[in-house]
């Protein structure tokens, strides 16, 4: 089995490729058949030939890189199995961001049938903003391990959402500055802010708005999120920010009422971390999933061999050898870095009179 | 001890004095007794405990724990505390079976019995409603141990039985508290909180009761400080202080600007020299058994005494003295610099007693053979000083001498050269004067008009800044930190040499130009640090104040500032007009020392 899921899905420059499919999967450089599992930059890229991706996910790469993001593009129905050459390609929910999926690829008839899922990335926490994680049988399971170390266990989201609102009643004065990454972070923690009874505006940093509209526009109940105008700054006492991680310690950020840093972060887990990103309120909130539930997943797939995309891949490939799940790192560079393209984008949408200051 | 951990977390991370008050306060009024006074103790380092160490906490992780996953993760995460708390795994109480309907069945899979390893079950996210009393996984049974139940426990359990009771702790506690439980243990409760911080948290609980108030009555409490807050909180009478030999807050002088002497009358005080030395206060007094209690304290009130044994043995007398700590050798004050070298020094040895023996420069009596002198003015008590002073004929100890003066005039003089108004050899180891009225009582704190401080004019020297880093905290959004250099002949032509490092010194408005400088005149970056753009016909000139200078071998101009500061931003003055490293020198000569940081004896 092993031996025949490598043909079935290769490793070149480009990413993970299917020879039977003739297509790439979340391909790193511009392909001509591009499966894409969800939207942030890392994964789905610009200048693709062809991509084929959920209906949520082409609408996201619309938005960030404009309706000609690709030549011609096909909408994937979750559950639907579509053939693709030799193979047939299922989406699965993913539970990452809205839109994300698993893909399940699987060839050959009765008896003698191979099927892999690749991950893309994904979650098991609770999420109001997009459908949740299904597990799907496969011989072959191909995962992320961004928090593959045992020292990653989440917290429940509750609580962290807690301790921010906790921080706005202590400090009323002061503004809370929250990072998130303006993908499905953002607008996660401003559906759990919501969820949490928290009623008053929530404001946005620019580079936030148009995916937050469209989070809103499919039905997503975030409340009241007004777009933070340069003036608007220094009333903000007591208020709720969300912004790019990049823009927490930037200029932008100065001009709030003396501002709390937070950021929401699986990686605000360790403390040397949040401590170099200046962050005085770190918030555990991943849309990554932690250790418990990496394990928890291969475990639930059944899979005979896991092969570990990006991450802490050395922990995760030792965990599965040693309960007897043949494992590989594939030490996929580029994947993992959601805030690259987003930084790009608080950029050029600070304004003018930002950029000075 | 899941609140306390909350608390120490949350304060570890602020950088603003203030707002950690604010939580601390915070904590303090709503946390009940006697849990608020334990934490009260942990914070101002109030609590040892003799069998808890280290080893236990490790030899605990490593029974539960992959050897392999605990390296990845130590190596990681870079703190053992810290991986041991996220790490750590309760054992599930919950039977296999339990969860197996609880899973979700792998979508399109013929057999949904799969079997799981118990440790890994953990409820799926869409059992939500109910499903937060789970154990395991971030939801510790509400009822995890109390800070004094900790407290306690670590105190009187031998220390057989430790290992099992902090393990039910662990299992027992969330991620941070932990993390806090093993800082407690391994005493690394290190949160950026002073013990003066936490008083003034306990302070602020109070109407009218200021940080002092709570230093005054604090050596007489033990935790966990019922009396305390029940005073603060105006429930209680204010605790008497039943300690022989505390702490009594010092009292401070303002610097004095030059109009300021138009108003004051020369004739109104007396002037003594200002040592540049560590000041400390020097108590001694007997308990209810009539044994002699002696401490040495530094100017905040930490019991400095261990450092400090051969001091200690000298303070023959029933009183508190307030001085100077300097070393003596051979009947002449040593510089700064030598007195570092003892400093630096983390143990006790007989060789550094002897090597750098402690003196104090005695210059105010509080307190003797019982009676509080404080309301007494100041003549009246250095009368007294100089007595006792006689009476004891302690070499370790003596006094500071009044600089005799009739104007303004006369002083100025005297602080310009206090080798030739009376200082003699010991004039290396002056920073100027200090003023005091003849008829101030001794007030704690910085009240301003009895007491001012004039200090010798900072050397200064022009600098062209090279590098520049983020600050921390508040300033974490600005190039705030300036490595600057002078210039000496390289090997092809003048160059600049790192001299130093500033991070204050200048204006908030002066720092957003700074800052501005450094982002439009980047040329590298080396993660958080910048190069700026230098050479002889561009750059940043910085006039940099400072007290001093020692040799370092570390430096790799071979020399080090003492207390360097942004003076002046040339924006005027030519990058190539800076000074050099000679000027530097100069200064350097003009002390004696010869200055070994690492340790090692003069050439
Ligand atoms: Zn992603």
């Amino acid at each position: 089995m092993a031996s025949r899921a490598a043909d079935l899905l290769t490793l070149t420059p480009q990413g993970l490729y299917c020879p039977a499919g003739d297509f790439h999967v979340d391909p790193l450089r511009p392909v001509e058949r591009a499966l894409v599992t969800h939207g942030h930059s890392d994964h789905a890229r610009f200048g693709h030939g062809h991509v084929m991706a959920t209906r949520e996910t082409l609408a996201i790469m619309a938005i960030r890189y404009g309706e000609d993001f690709a030549r011609s593009t096909q909408e994937a129905v979750l559950g639907e199995v579509v053939r693709v050459g030799d193979v047939t390609v299922t989406f699965v929910p993913a539970g990452h961001v809205l839109g994300s999926a698993q893909i399940v690829i699987e060839q050959g008839g009765h008896g003698s049938s191979c099927r892999l899922v690749v991950s893309g990335d994904y979650k098991r926490g609770r999420d109001p903003t997009c459908l949740p994680y299904e597990p799907v049988a496969c011989d072959v399971f191909i995962t992320e391990a961004t928090f593959g170390l045992p020292v990653f266990r989440h917290p429940d989201v509750r609580d962290e959402v807690a301790k921010l609102l906790q921080s706005v009643r202590l400090f009323p004065e002061r503004a809370h500055i929250v990072g998130a990454y303006a993908l499905g972070k953002a607008q996660r923690v401003m559906a759990l802010l919501r969820e949490a009874g928290y009623d008053e505006p929530i404001w946005l940093h620019g580079a936030m708005e148009r995916l937050t509209d469209y989070y809103r526009s499919e039905g997503i109940a975030l409340g009241e999120t007004p777009k933070v105008a340069a003036a608007d700054r220094a009333s903000l006492k007591g208020a709720i920010v969300i912004c790019p991680p990049s823009s927490i310690q930037d200029v932008w950020a100065r001009r709030f009422p003396d501002p709390v840093t937070a950021f929401a972060s699986g990686w605000m887990r360790v403390r040397a971390r949040a401590r170099q990103k200046g962050v005085e309120l770190p918030l555990v909130i991943s849309d990554h999933c932690d250790w418990d539930d990496l394990c928890r997943s291969i475990l639930e797939t059944q899979a005979e061999e896991v092969w570990v995309t990006h991450g802490q891949e050395d922990a995760l490939v030792h965990w599965c050898r040693s309960r007897g799940i043949r494992a590989k790192p594939l030490h996929l560079l580029g994947y993992g870095d959601e805030e690259a393209g987003e930084a790009d984008e608080a950029l050029a949408d600070a304004t003018p009179a930002e950029a000075e200051a | 001890m899941n609140r306390f951990a909350g608390l120490i977390d949350r304060v570890g991370y602020e950088p603003r004095r203030n707002a950690k008050i604010r939580l601390l306060a915070d904590y303090f009024r709503t946390t009940p007794d006697p849990e608020r006074g334990f934490a009260l103790a942990a914070l101002t380092g109030a609590l040892t405990f003799r069998h808890a160490k280290p080893g236990i906490i490790r030899g605990l992780a490593m029974e539960r724990t992959d050897p392999v996953l605990f390296r990845l993760s130590r190596d990681y995460v870079g703190d053992t505390s810290e991986t041991i708390a996220l790490i750590w795994r309760a054992p599930d109480p919950r039977p296999p079976h339990a969860e197996a309907a609880a899973a979700g069945s792998p979508r399109s899979t013929a057999d949904d019995g799969a079997s799981f390893e118990a440790s890994l079950r953990e409820a799926p996210q869409d059992e939500d409603a109910g499903g937060r009393a789970a154990i395991g996984h971030n939801h510790p049974p509400a009822d995890g141990p109390l800070l004094s139940e900790v407290v306690e426990g670590l105190t009187h359990a031998g220390k057989a039985e430790l290992p099992a009771l902090i393990a039910s702790w662990l299992d027992a506690l969330d991620e941070t508290g932990r993390w806090a439980l093993l800082k407690l243990i391994t005493g690394e409760l290190r949160i950026g909180v002073s013990a003066r911080l936490a008083k003034t948290a306990v302070a602020s609980l109070g109407e009218g009761i200021a940080p002092d108030d709570v230093e005054q009555v604090w050596h007489g409490l033990a935790p966990p400080y019922l009396d305390l807050f029940a005073w603060v909180e105006g429930r209680g009478e204010r605790p008497e202080s039943i300690d022989p030999a505390p702490f009594r807050p010092p009292m401070l002088a303002h610097p004095v600007e030059d109009e300021d002497f138009a108003k004051l009358d020369a004739a109104d005080f007396r002037a003594e020299w200002k040592w540049d030395g560590i000041r400390l206060q020097a108590v001694a007094g007997r308990d209810g058994d009539g044994e002699t209690v002696r401490r040495i304290y530094s100017r905040t009130g930490e019991d400095v005494s261990a450092a400090f044994p051969d001091l200690v043995e000298a303070l023959d007398f029933d009183g508190a003295l307030d001085g100077e700590l300097l070393i003596v050798r051979e009947g002449r004050v040593e510089s700064f610099n030598v007195l570092q070298q003892r400093l630096n020094r983390k143990t006790v040895t007989p060789k550094m007693l002897t090597e750098f023996p402690a003196h104090l420069r005695v210059y105010d009596l509080l307190v003797l053979d019982g009676e509080d002198l404080r309301e007494r003015p100041y003549d009246e008590r250095r009368r007294l000083l100089e007595d006792l002073v006689a009476r004891l004929g302690e070499p370790r100890i003596d006094l500071s001498p009044q600089i005799p003066f009739a104007s303004w005039d006369d002083l100025a003089a005297a602080r310009a050269d206090p080798a030739s108004a009376g200082a003699g050899p010991d004039a290396d180891a002056i920073e100027g004067c200090m003023l005091k009225r003849a008829d101030s009582p001794y007030l704690p704190g910085r009240p301003k008009g009895p007491w001012w401080k004039w200090k010798r004019d900072p050397y200064l020297v022009d600098a062209v800044m090279m590098y520049a880093q983020r600050g921390s905290g508040k300033r974490s959004s600005f190039y705030s930190d300036y490595t600057f250099g002078c210039w000496r002949d390289g090997e092809s032509g003048p160059e600049l040499v790192p001299v130093g490092k500033a991070y204050f010194g200048f204006t908030d408005a002066e720092l957003l130009k700074l800052d501005r400088f450094v982002r439009n005149h980047t040329t590298q970056r080396f993660g958080p640090v910048r190069e700026v753009a230098y050479g002889p016909d561009r750059g940043l000139v910085l006039e940099v104040a400072f007290e001093g200078i020692q040799r370092s071998a570390r430096h790799k101009s071979g020399v080090a500032m003492r207390f360097p500061r942004i003076n002046r931003i040339r924006w005027d003055k030519p990058a190539g007009e800076a000074d050099r490293l000679d000027a530097l020198e100069r200064i350097l000569s003009k002390g004696e020392t010869e200055m070994h940081p690492t340790g090692g004896a003069g050439p």
